[in-house]
C-alpha cells in the first residue's frame, strides 16, 4: 500500500491525541484553570491536527459532512461519528475544568470511552479489509489501541502506565510483524485464484495492460521501501518503545520526559510507515507483483 | 445507501471468454470513449503525450503466460473490469452512501456528487475495478454502460455495453446471469464458467470462461519415411570439410 504522509500523520498524532483525552477523561490527572487549558490544548492539537491531515487525501474534502451518514455498514463513517462525539464531550468536560474548576466525572468517562471507540473504529478501517491479508487480523486493533493508550499515557505523564503499555505495544508489534510476513502467502489468494487459470498450470504475468503506471499500481503496489524493512523495524522498536522506557526508568527530569515523547513519536511514525509500505494488496497479483 | 440490497432476481453482468479473446484492447478503447463522452465525469489522462502517461480506465486487458506441467506454455489475454459482485465489499465500506448496488438489476454504481474521493472502496475491491480519477477526484468504475443498455434512443443492437458491442472476436457476452435460462447462463454452464478469487467471498456476477484444452498433436505423416536424413556420415568434400573443421582447436565434434 502507498504510505501516504496524510494517513501516517493522521493515525500517529490522532492516536496519541485521543490516548491523551482517554487519560484526561478517566481522571488520571485532573488539572484545573490554566493548566487544564494547556493539557486539553495539547490533546486537541494532536487529535484534531491528525484528523485534519486525513482530509488532505480526499478528492472532495468539502463534501466530508456526508461521511457521517453510513454508520450502519462503514467503519470510516463510524470513526467520523466517534471522533466528533468524543471531541464535543471532552470539550465540555475540559471547559468545566478550565472555567469552573469543576470535574464532571460522568462526562469524562463518556469521553474516555469515546476516545477508545475512535481509535478502535480507525483500526477497523484497516482490519476489515480482506484484500490486505496483513491487516485483517486481531493484532491491528490491539496495536492501535495499545499504541494510543501508551502514547497518551506518556504525554499525560502517567509513568507507570506508560511503561506497562509500551512494553505490551512493543511485544504486540513484534508479534504482528512476525505473523504478518506470511499472511498473504497463507491467505489462499494467489495468481492462480486471481486469474482462475491455476487448473492449466503456473501463471506468470506476461504483459501488463499498459506501458505506464496507473492509480492501482501507485496506490496498492509499493515495493520501494521494503528493501530496508528489517533495519527500519529495529529503529522503530528502539525509538518507539525501548528508548522511552529506559528514559522513564531514569530519575525523573523534564528533559528526559521530552526526549521520551519525541523518540516515541518518531518510532510510531516509522512503524506506521512500515504498516502501509509493507502491506500487500491482493490486486498486485494481477500485475505479478506483491 | 451503502447497505447491500437483498440479492436481486435480475443480475446483469458480463461473461468473458478467455478462449476467444485475442487481446486487441478494442474493448478498452471503446469503454474509454463511451464513458468519457457520456455518464458522469470524463475519464481523464495525465501527461497523455509524454513518457509518463497515465489515465483512468474502467477496463484493462492483462496477458498471462500459463505453463502446464508438460507441454508448451499458453498465452492468455485477460480483460478485467468491475464484476458487479453480489456481496460487493466496495459498497459497504463507503462512508457517504455514494457507492450503491441497484435493487432492480444488481449494477454497482457511484453517485459522483456524493463521492468524497477517500478511496476506501478501491482498497476494499480485490479486483482493481475502481480507479480514483486524478482530475475529478471522484471514484470511477464500470457502469455496465447503464446509459446504453436501457437507452431507447439507441438502435436495439446498440443497447449493450460498449465493450461487448465492439469486441471483434465475440469474446464478451452481456446478459442476465440471474436467469438460469438466459444465453449467458447457458454459456457459463456449458463451458464451466468460473469466478475470480472465489475465496474473497465477493460472489461476482461476471463469469470467465476457461480456455479450451489444446489439441494433442498426433504425428501422422505419410511422407516422413521418405524424408529421413539419408546420410548420417557425409561423403566427399562436405565430409572432408566436416572432419577438418572438427579437428581444429575448439571445433564441434
Amino acid at each position: 500500500m502507498h504510505p501516504a504522509p496524510s494517513v501516517i500523520i493522521f493515525t500517529t498524532f490522532s492516536g496519541i491525541g485521543f490516548g491523551m483525552l482517554f487519560w484526561l477523561g478517566l481522571g488520571a490527572l485532573v488539572p484545573t484553570g490554566l493548566s487544564a487549558f494547556i493539557w486539553f490544548a495539547i490533546a486537541y492539537v494532536f487529535a484534531v491536527g491528525g484528523l485534519l491531515a486525513s482530509t488532505f487525501h480526499l478528492g472532495h474534502p468539502e463534501r466530508a459532512i456526508k461521511a457521517f451518514s453510513q454508520w450502519k455498514t462503514s467503519w470510516l463513517s463510524r470513526e467520523g461519528i466517534c471522533a466528533v462525539f468524543t471531541l464535543i464531550i471532552m470539550a465540555i468536560y475540559g471547559a468545566a475544568l478550565v472555567f469552573a474548576d469543576t470535574q464532571i466525572a460522568m462526562l469524562g468517562w463518556l469521553g474516555a470511552l469515546g476516545s477508545l471507540g475512535t481509535v478502535f473504529t480507525t483500526s477497523m478501517i484497516y482490519a476489515q479489509l480482506k484484500t490486505v491479508p496483513r491487516w485483517k487480523h486481531w493484532t491491528t486493533p490491539a496495536l492501535f489501541l495499545a499504541l494510543s493508550l501508551g502514547g497518551g499515557a506518556l504525554m499525560a505523564g502517567q509513568v507507570r502506565e506508560t511503561m506497562v503499555l509500551l512494553v505490551i505495544a512493543g511485544a504486540l508489534q513484534f508479534y504482528a510483524w512476525i505473523t504478518g510476513d506470511t499472511r498473504l502467502a497463507t491467505s489462499g489468494t494467489n495468481m492462480e485464484t486471481a486469474t482462475g487459470l491455476g487448473h492449466i498450470g503456473k501463471v506468470r504475468a506476461f504483459e501488463p495492460p499498459h506501458t505506464g503506471t496507473n492509480y492501482l499500481m501507485r496506490e496498492f503496489i509499493h515495493v520501494v521501501g521494503r528493501k530496508h524493512a528489517q533495519q527500519l523495524r529495529m529503529i522503530a522498536l528502539g525509538l518507539g518503545f525501548v528508548l522511552p522506557v529506559i528514559l522513564l526508568l531514569l530519575p525523573f527530569n523534564h528533559m528526559f520526559a521530552a526526549l521520551a515523547v519525541l523518540s516515541h513519536i518518531a518510532g510510531v511514525l516509522a512503524l506506521r510507515w512500515l504498516f502501509f509500505a509493507q502491506a500487500e494488496h491482493v490486486v498486485g497479483l494481477y500485475y505479478g507483483k506483491r | 445507501m451503502t447497505q447491500l440490497p437483498p440479492p436481486s432476481a435480475k443480475k446483469l453482468g458480463l461473461v468473458i471468454d478467455l478462449d476467444t479473446c485475442v487481446g486487441c484492447h478494442a474493448c478498452v478503447v471503446s469503454c474509454k470513449g463511451w464513458n468519457t463522452e457520456n455518464y458522469g465525469a470524463p475519464l481523464s489522462d495525465q501527461n497523455a503525450y509524454s513518457g509518463a502517461a497515465s489515465g483512468t480506465f474502467l477496463n484493462r486487458v492483462h496477458s498471462y503466460e500459463v505453463q502446464p506441467d508438460q507441454g508448451a506454455a499458453q498465452l492468455i489475454h485477460f480483460p478485467k473490469s468491475c464484476l458487479h459482485c453480489e456481496d460487493a465489499p466496495c459498497v459497504t465500506v463507503c462512508p457517504t452512501g455514494a457507492s450503491y448496488k441497484r435493487v432492480e438489476d444488481g449494477i454497482v454504481l457511484v453517485n459522483e456528487s456524493d463521492c468524497i474521493g477517500c478511496g476506501l472502496c478501491a482498497w476494499a475491491c480485490p479486483y482493481g475495478a475502481r480507479e480514483l480519477d486524478a482530475k475529478e477526484g471522484v471514484m470511477k468504475k464500470c457502469t455496465l454502460c447503464v446509459d446504453r443498455i436501457y437507452n431507447e434512443n439507441l438502435p436495439e443492437e446498440d443497447r449493450q455495453p460498449a465493450c461487448v458491442r465492439t469486441c471483434p472476436a465475440g469474446a464478451r457476452h452481456f446478459g442476465d446471469l440471474g436467469d438460469p435460462d438466459s444465453e449467458v447462463s447457458q454459456l457459463v454452464t456449458e463451458r464451466g464458467g468460473f469466478d475470480l478469487m472465489p475465496e474473497q467471498g465477493t460472489k461476482p456476477v461476471n463469469k470467465y470462461l476457461p480456455p479450451r484444452p489444446k489439441d494433442v498433436e498426433q504425428e501422422i505423416d505419410i511422407l516422413a519415411p521418405y524424408l529421413e536424413p539419408v546420410a548420417e556420415d557425409g561423403t566427399g568434400f562436405a565430409h572432408w570439410l566436416d572432419k577438418a573443421l572438427s579437428a581444429l582447436p575448439g571445433g564441434a565434434k
